[in-house]
């Protein structure tokens, strides 16, 4: 036996970073298998791409380091931020902007705060706002969904899109892309139409989004395999979902011929994969109890208050960062009351 | 643009002043930084910073005559202490770290010269003329001092045995596989 | 048992914060009775096996020790006696590795056995010690060595003496052995319950206390059993109840215990007896009725060998001082070759490097494990502020921000968390993905914090005896500053009466300086 000093525990550990990056990849399979189905394979396209340039990227600045790459990408971590990444952006979206993007999130947002656990922000949310705010046109360019449109992309069809930018022949961009149903609400609403109006739209589905409703529908079901599995807690995901459905019931209430149904909030957009899959990034969350209910609730409430009245349609990725930021605070201020000291702390 | 440049530079300005005013409002009188300095400091008493003494070396780095990383007994520990406490980045040692030992004055050979205990800081050594001396070692700080007055070379140093009251768990080793910075300031005070 | 059963549906059980739920592996070694060990050869006796002042030792090196003979005299309040295990000569007291963490030697005395365990006279039994003074019953206690034998060693009779001043209500005693692997309270309860209860009746005597509380991990029914029928045949179930609590990593620590089964907190850096709590391992109760009602020292005790790399996994009644290699060989000796050899339980415990370490009061359990069992950890991550230490902390804390500032070696921040609330219990370093080896960390800030005001103790005192000096070096200069000046004005008044003053001072100066400062010490 070789002697050393190692202090307890002796037995093996119960959980590995990797082992819980590849059950959050897991749980985003179903997801990620309807966004192709109503938005075809483009999305496809981005997520090998994103993942791609992610590692490739990540490998690039450990070895500049002068360390040795394997471990970071074993861990799985850049993977997720280009899947996240890929599954937010429009499915077409040309490749030079998904390789910024990744740039961005790997190289500036993490590797250069120290790396895996040391990134204040969200890469992949950094990444997202960062093409948002400098491409703002090609980043709102959705698909229409499949049951919409005539004319279904093609495999090839689609890689030639993202690779040079060029449409099928015949095709007009305005045949295959159209508002996301969030951005085609704000458009109405501003130009004073009533719910009921903007709800004749085909665009609109049972409760969301055509389309739209059932990837966050399986969304949600990942998100639960998550909960399940423990590999995040609840606290987050149910205290953000709740904030934004009290404050869109609120306005709804008030006023239902200008405000969507509360509903609509929760499956339109990112909500549901923001509160299970983005907002849960440990790294970049609370980590108190008490904060993680703050954080989420407070992303939440943001998300309605941007949505309603920001300048940009979706919201997840803004609150998200804008939390990410007070984090560090409010986990200093709900630091839970230890064992044995007996006033309530904070 | 210009009016942009010139009200930041108007801001520079006026917090530069500030800071400037507060430096003299606040300037700290006495050398209560001297005293701080020396409470960190080993009291060795050994003199391998180049001063005669742990409060010289204080008063020295006070002062700004010197740098904070020429105590050898205090080694990393004092560095960082000092380094902290004025805001300063941490240096490397600039001399070898030793392990702690004490003095031992072999009694066969000891003549009872008492040059050793004149010489000792801290008055660890018991002995009188033409008798056998005798060290202290609880109070020995290790200083070596005594060592090159002995005339007959009967004084020599003794790692101390390390023991279990006073030992240390190590830092764990296991290198953390990607990291770059000690500590990034992620927990807002 | 109706009776017991209606105990158990009225009592209130609270929960404390985290924990964690890790597989109890007990079934490897609590199937076979406790069984003696032949006598070694020689045993290896720690002077130091309790919290407090060392003992001193009061026989000679060559004499012949009778087993139960006190070999070594506690020094202080705190302190405890140590006794010869068995009957031989005393050959030598010397340094040799003890249970310790850090694998250095401590002085032990060294017994040549003479295979006839022939025992000391002992003092007589104190069957009517409720009519005796409390403090003699005391007093046999600290004579017979007890310490607590659920590892934290701080003798029993001070903590069976909490003063005049707290008012002690409830005695409660531990059976819940919360750490894997570990099962010799769980043998102890199933094969000496009688005895334990004699010594719960002579605390709950001392005490003074209301009511008796033993509280067991609900995976030991048979110990549960087994002690609800033993108390059935005594007249303490009034007073006792057997509590069974639920199975969770660490209810065995003293306080989280207390939590389960009082509701109360003991306060930070504080003790039970602040809460009117006292709190005694089910071993120590049975210690305590060997020393009193047979005038007994503790020279024995039970010990858990287990671990998939053990041959026959079991208890053993043990001498202290026995290689924990004669335990090992006793059991069969190794299936395979343990990856790690562990003193107590894989939670808590410390890796020997020694298998020739000698078996002290507060051992309960040698652990080898396989490879498969303790896998050497990999390289650890870095911290993912994932959040899971902190749920899994009993004692509510930030483990990951401990970690944060323990890394930076920044000690001042880690107390602002409370490094010093930490029981080193190790669910955070279990639970964490990235296996940082979180415990390790704040063991070596809590050790590293102590040494460093041990070091500057030292440093004020050699400040201190640097003044002195100086100040005395300052004051001689002065003195004979003075000196020469009164002899100077006294020549110089001489001068003026006389007529050739200068060669007289000269003299006289040079004769007063040298020697003083040589001389004064
Ligand atoms: S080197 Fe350190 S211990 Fe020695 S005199 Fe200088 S300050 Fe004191
Ligand atoms: S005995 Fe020697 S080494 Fe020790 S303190 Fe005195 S002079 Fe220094
Ligand atoms: S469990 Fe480990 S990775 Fe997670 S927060 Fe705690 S120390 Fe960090
Ligand atoms: S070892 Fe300390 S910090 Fe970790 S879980 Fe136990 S009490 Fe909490």
């Amino acid at each position: 036996m070789k002697t050393f000093i190692a202090s307890s525990p002796h037995v093996a550990r119960v959980n590995r970073v990797d082992s819980i990056m590849l059950q959050v990849l897991l749980a985003l399979v179903p997801g990620i298998l309807a966004m192709i189905w109503f938005f075809g394979w483009g999305l496809l396209i981005n997520i090998l791409l994103a993942v791609t340039f992610a590692v490739a990227a990540e490998c690039t600045v450990i070895l500049a380091r002068g360390r040795s790459p394997l471990p970071a990408i074993a861990d799985l971590s850049a993977v997720v931020t280009a899947v996240l990444f890929a599954i937010s952006v429009p499915p077409i979206l040309p490749w030079w902007m998904t390789l910024l993007g990744m740039l961005f999130a790997i190289v500036l947002v993490k590797q250069l705060y120290g790396g895996m656990g040391y990134n204040p922000f969200n890469p992949a949310m950094a990444a997202y706002v960062f093409l948002l705010v400098s491409y703002p046109v090609a980043m709102t360019n959705w698909l229409t969904p499949t049951m919409l449109t005539e004319h279904h992309l093609s495999f090839t069809e689609s890689l030639r899109i993202i690779l040079d930018g060029s449409l099928p022949q015949g095709l007009s961009w305005d045949a295959v892309t159209s508002a996301t149903p969030l951005d085609e609400m704000r458009g109405k609403l501003d130009r004073n139409l009533t719910m009921g109006e903007i709800r004749q739209s085909p665009l609109w589905g049972a409760f969301g989004g055509r389309g739209w409703e059932w990837v966050a529908a399986w969304f949600l079901l990942g998100g639960i395999y998550l909960l399940w599995k423990r590999i995040i807690t609840w606290h987050i995901p149910v205290s953000l979902l709740s904030s934004l459905l009290v404050c869109a019931t609120l306005f709804w209430a008030i006023e239902p011929q200008t405000h969507p149904f509360p509903a609509f909030h929760l499956f339109s957009g990112a909500a549901i994969l923001g509160a299970f899959f983005i907002a849960t990034d440990p790294v970049t969350a609370c980590t108190t109890t008490r904060g993680q209910i703050i954080f989420g609730a407070s992303i939440g409430a943001l998300v309605y208050v941007i949505r309603t009245w920001g300048g940009y349609p979706d919201a997840i990725a803004f609150s998200v960062l804008l939390l990410n930021i007070a984090a560090p605070m409010i986990d200093h201020y709900t630091q839970p009351r230890v064992f044995g000291h007996g006033g309530k702390r904070g | 643009m210009l009016t942009a440049i010139l009200a930041i530079a108007a801001l520079a300005v006026l917090f530069g002043l500030m800071l400037g005013y507060s430096a003299i409002r606040f300037h700290v009188e006495g050398d209560p930084i001297a005293d701080q300095i020396d409470s960190l400091l080993p009291q060795t008493q050994c003199g391998q910073c180049g001063h005669p003494g742990c409060r010289p070396y204080a008063e020295a780095v006070a002062r700004g005559d010197d740098d904070i990383n020429k105590c050898a007994p205090g080694g990393e520990a004092t560095i960082l202490a000092m380094a902290d406490l004025l805001g300063r980045e941490p240096v490397a040692l600039d001399a070898e770290e030793k392990l702690p030992a004490v003095a031992f004055i072999d009694p066969e050979r000891c003549i009872g010269c008492t040059l050793c205990l004149q010489n000792c800081p801290v008055d660890a050594i018991v002995g009188a003329a033409k008798q056998l001396h005798g060290i202290l070692s609880k109070e020995c700080t290790g200083c070596e001092l005594c060592l090159p007055p002995c005339p007959v070379n009967c004084i020599s140093m003794v790692p101390v045995t390390e023991e279990i009251s006073g030992w240390r768990w190590p830092f764990p080793s296991t290198p953390l596989k990607e990291t770059a910075k000690s500590q990034p300031e992620r927990a807002a005070a | 048992m109706a009776v017991a059963h209606s105990l158990i549906a009225n009592r209130r059980l609270w929960t404390f914060h985290g924990g964690i739920h890790i597989p109890d592996e007990k079934s490897l070694s609590n199937g076979a009775p406790i069984a003696p060990i032949a006598l070694p050869s020689r045993l290896v006796v720690p002077l130091q096996q309790h919290i407090g002042a060392p003992a001193r030792v009061i026989v000679a090196v060559g004499e012949r020790v009778l087993k139960g003979q006190m070999i070594a005299e506690p020094t202080g309040l705190v302190s405890a006696p140590v006794h010869a295990p068995s009957s031989g000569t005393l050959v030598a007291i010397e340094s040799h590795p003890i249970p310790h963490p850090s694998g250095l030697m401590a002085p032990c005395a060294i017994i040549e056995t003479d295979g006839e365990d022939a025992w000391a006279e002992l003092p007589p039994p104190m069957t009517d010690y409720p009519q005796l003074d409390p403090e003699l019953i005391r007093e046999r206690i600290r004579w017979a060595g007890v310490v607590g034998m659920g590892g934290a060693s701080f003798p029993t009779s001070v903590k069976l003496s909490p003063g005049t001043d707290r008012h002690i209500h409830t005695l409660i005693i531990n059976g819940a052995e919360c750490e894997p692997y570990i099962s010799c309270d769980d043998r102890l309860m199933r094969e000496r319950s009688g005895h334990i209860f004699e010594g719960v009746r002579i605390m709950h005597h001392l005490l003074g206390v209301k009511q008796v509380l033993i509280g067991i991990e609900d995976n030991k029914p048979e110990a549960i059993e087994e002690m609800r029928l033993a108390l059935a045949e005594t007249d303490m179930h009034t007073y006792t109840e057997i509590v069974p609590i639920p199975t969770l990593y660490p209810s065995g620590g003293e306080k989280q215990l207390i939590r389960i089964l009082t509701g109360k907190e003991v306060p930070t850096k504080g003790i039970p007896a602040q809460v009117g709590i006292v709190c005694q391992n089910v071993g120590t109760a049975a210690a305590v009725a060997d020393a009193v009602l047979e005038g007994r020292p503790l020279v024995s005790r039970v010990v858990t060998v287990t671990g998939r790399a053990i041959a026959n996994p079991r208890n053993l009644e043990v001498p202290i001082g026995t290689p924990a290699s004669d335990l090992i060989a006793h059991c069969g000796g190794y299936r395979e070759t343990p990856r790690k050899l562990v003193c107590g339980g894989p939670m808590m415990g410390f890796a020997l490097r020694d298998a020739d370490t000698p078996i002290t009061k507060a051992t309960n359990c040698v652990l080898a494990l396989t490879p498969e069992e303790s896998p050497a950890p990999g390289p650890a991550l870095a911290c993912i502020r994932c959040g899971r230490c902190a749920q899994a902390c009993p004692a509510n804390l930030l483990p990951q921000q401990m970690y944060w500032h323990a890394r930076a070696k920044d000690l001042d921040r880690v107390q602002d968390y409370n490094l010093f609330d930490c029981i080193e219990c190790g669910c955070c370093a279990q639970v964490c993905p990235s296996h940082i080896p979180l415990v390790q960390y704040y063991r070596y800030a809590k050790t590293e914090i102590w040494s460093r005001e041990q070091e500057k103790r030292k440093s004020e005192q050699a400040r201190a005896r640097h003044a002195a000096k100086q100040a005395r070096l300052e004051r001689q200069e002065q003195e004979r500053q003075a000196k020469l000046r009164k002899q100077k004005e006294a020549l110089a008044a001489k001068a003026k009466a006389q007529a050739k003053p200068e060669t007289a001072a000269k003299q006289q100066a040079s004769a007063a300086s040298p020697t003083e400062t040589a001389n004064d010490s």
